[in-house]
């Protein structure tokens, strides 16, 4: 009986383990961040903890300034993903099938957001500030969040009406709709969930934005302003793993909504 | 006139609808975002005076020239594409194996597994990642503890002792940094990699193994340049965002300033606006220069 040779089927050993490793790397320190808010030592990052306690949690619910950025972030996030949805939407309907000239460079237009870094968004809408003689507020906030949510919502949206197939609303006209019963009964729940999924990545990205609000921020504190202030502060550390903690709730719920919403095959559109 | 004449009206003429749908997007882009693009070009042309603090806004080449006459500005140039270059290098490499078990070998429930583990950590808040690198790297923390435990604390002092890279600790030397920076990015370099690696035929790597070569081979020369591709883009991700990145070196790392740092602290404690803009161009043709690079490599086309 001839041996069979190993064929590329089956993943060698140094394979799996740098998978299951990199995977690991990749998870181990979101779960030190939640060991953390429990610990009894508030000086230093002690391993492992010296004892653990729930009065961090007592603290942090007590400050009133996390409950201020707290709302503040909120209010931005609904305003900005409220904005990025009108505005997303509407590019992607524009541009799902439309061929005209310059549509290469729209299209790039609408990307150029989240492929340049985000504090070049941010120094750019601070110098059009100075510029123009505007002062910092929630308003210059929501501005800078809208744009880069726009993309998101834009990205999920337009990824979806390219896989209709353009013969539905074809048959759907051929059969007596007119165009508002089309939008009704054939795109809009084709479009929906995709429509819903970039509204909760856009929520989720503005709640946590920090590099490019920083910029537009002023004297206002989102949450994550709050955060990164607090992370140069030298007593009750604990406290904003706490924070850490609410953060991580308030961010995965829309994300893991959203990524059921978009399965089973388009797990790679929802990657921002 | 009612919805149904409406819808008709613009159903018949396509160029009307289109407009109607691209007006408000195109208006908030051209003027917010263009509009600020253009702001930030022109106080790089403007300078400040050195004797009142004050923007003058005239068109020079003076600030410009201060940007690339002064040698600690150059070293900040530098320091950072080094930093970018290594961190894509370094992601790259260890996205290989879990973009390759995760789109090759991987199916089912393990599949998902995979990429919901590799999603979840790419959107885990930001923030709260970089804080954690700082509770890990820490003197007393975790990587230390785990070092002393398996006896390689000496091998810990001798990386951080060595010139150039080194620190205090961990925390505070471009170890650390490089270390959270391809933690944070990682996720942007696995995902485009394993999108191409999934759209390589299966029937390929059966040829070459019917002709003899062995999976190691198969490997190397045939599913490693059909991931090219896919490691451009994913490295236009790692390349772009290290480049911007203010954070994670003010949070972690030593005391070389980096590109994003530099325009950070000019537009707030210095208030010098126009060296910020100027700096802040750096990156973006720097940005311009990889994209033609990574476009040869087909990035583009796996984005």
């Amino acid at each position: 009986m001839p041996s069979r040779r190993r064929t590329s089927d089956q993943p060698s050993w140094l394979m799996r383990i740098g998978a299951f490793a990199g995977l690991a790397f990749m998870h181990i320190p979101v779960w030190v961040i939640i060991l953390y808010a429990f610990t009894t030592e508030d000086r230093t990052y002690q391993f492992p903890p010296p004892g653990l306690t729930l009065h961090w949690f007592e603290v942090a619910f007590g400050r009133s300034d996390i409950w201020q950025a707290l709302s503040l972030s909120l209010g931005v996030a609904a305003c900005a993903t409220a904005l990025a949805l009108v505005l997303g939407t509407l590019a992607a309907f524009a541009l799902a099938r439309a061929r005209f000239a310059g549509k290469d460079s729209i299209t790039a237009l609408f990307v150029l957001p989240i492929a340049l870094p985000g504090i070049i968004t941010g120094i750019a809408l601070l110098a059009a500030m100075k510029l123009a003689g505007l002062n910092a507020s929630f308003l210059t906030i929501v501005a800078g969040h809208a744009t880069f949510c726009t993309v998101i919502v834009y990205n999920n949206v337009i990824a979806r009406l390219r896989r209709l197939p353009p013969s539905w609303v074809e048959a759907s006209m051929d059969l007596g709709a007119d165009g508002t019963q089309t939008f009704r009964y054939v795109l809009l729940p084709q479009v929906a969930t995709a429509f819903l999924a970039g509204g909760m990545l856009a929520f989720a990205l503005s709640f946590d934005e920090i590099i490019v609000t920083i910029f537009t921020a002023g004297k206002e504190r989102t949450l994550p302003i709050w955060f990164f202030n607090e992370l140069f502060r030298p007593r009750d550390r604990p406290v904003t793993n706490v924070v850490a903690v609410i953060v991580i709730t308030v961010t995965f719920i829309p994300i893991l909504l959203a990524y059921y919403l978009t399965r089973p095959d388009d797990e790679h559109e929802t990657a921002r | 006139m009612s919805l149904r004449a409406a819808s008709t009206f613009f159903y018949r003429r396509p160029y009307w609808y289109l407009a109607l749908l691209l007006v408000p997007p195109l208006l908030w882009f051209g003027t917010v975002y263009l509009g600020s693009l253009f702001a930030l070009l022109a106080q790089s042309f403007y300078r400040i005076d050195d004797f009142t603090a004050q923007v003058v806004r005239e068109p020079t080449l003076a600030t410009y020239k201060l940007l690339v006459t002064q040698p600690a500005n150059i070293d900040i140039v530098v320091r950072t594409l080094i930093m970018a270059i290594a961190v894509t290098v370094a992601c790259a490499i260890i996205a290989l194996p879990i973009a390759t078990y995760m789109a090759r070998y991987a199916s089912g429930r393990m599949k998902a597994l995979f990429y919901v583990g590799v999603m979840l950590p790419m959107w885990t808040s930001y923030l709260v990642k970089v804080y954690a690198w700082r509770l890990l790297l820490a003197k007393e923390g975790i990587i230390a503890w785990l070092t002393a435990k398996l006896g390689l604390t000496s091998v810990l002092e001798a990386a951080l002792a060595a010139p150039g890279i080194g620190g205090p600790s961990l925390s505070s030397s471009y170890i650390g940094m490089f270390i959270v920076f391809v933690y944070m990015w990682l996720p942007f370099m696995i995902l485009p990699m394993a999108a191409a690696l999934e759209r390589v035929p299966g029937s390929l790597l059966q040829a070459s193994a019917d002709l003899g070569a062995r999976p190691s081979q198969t490997f190397r020369n045939v599913v490693l340049p059909l991931a090219v591709p896919g490691i451009a883009a994913g490295s236009v991700f790692t390349f772009s965002l290290t480049l911007g990145d203010y954070i994670i070196p003010s949070v972690v790392g030593a005391p070389g300033y980096f590109i994003g740092m530099m325009v950070y602290v000019q537009q707030g404690t210095a208030g010098n606006i126009p060296l910020a803009a100027a700096f802040s161009v750096v990156p973006i043709v720097l940005i311009f220069v990889y994209l033609s690079i990574a476009k040869r490599f087909g990035a583009f086309d796996a984005l």
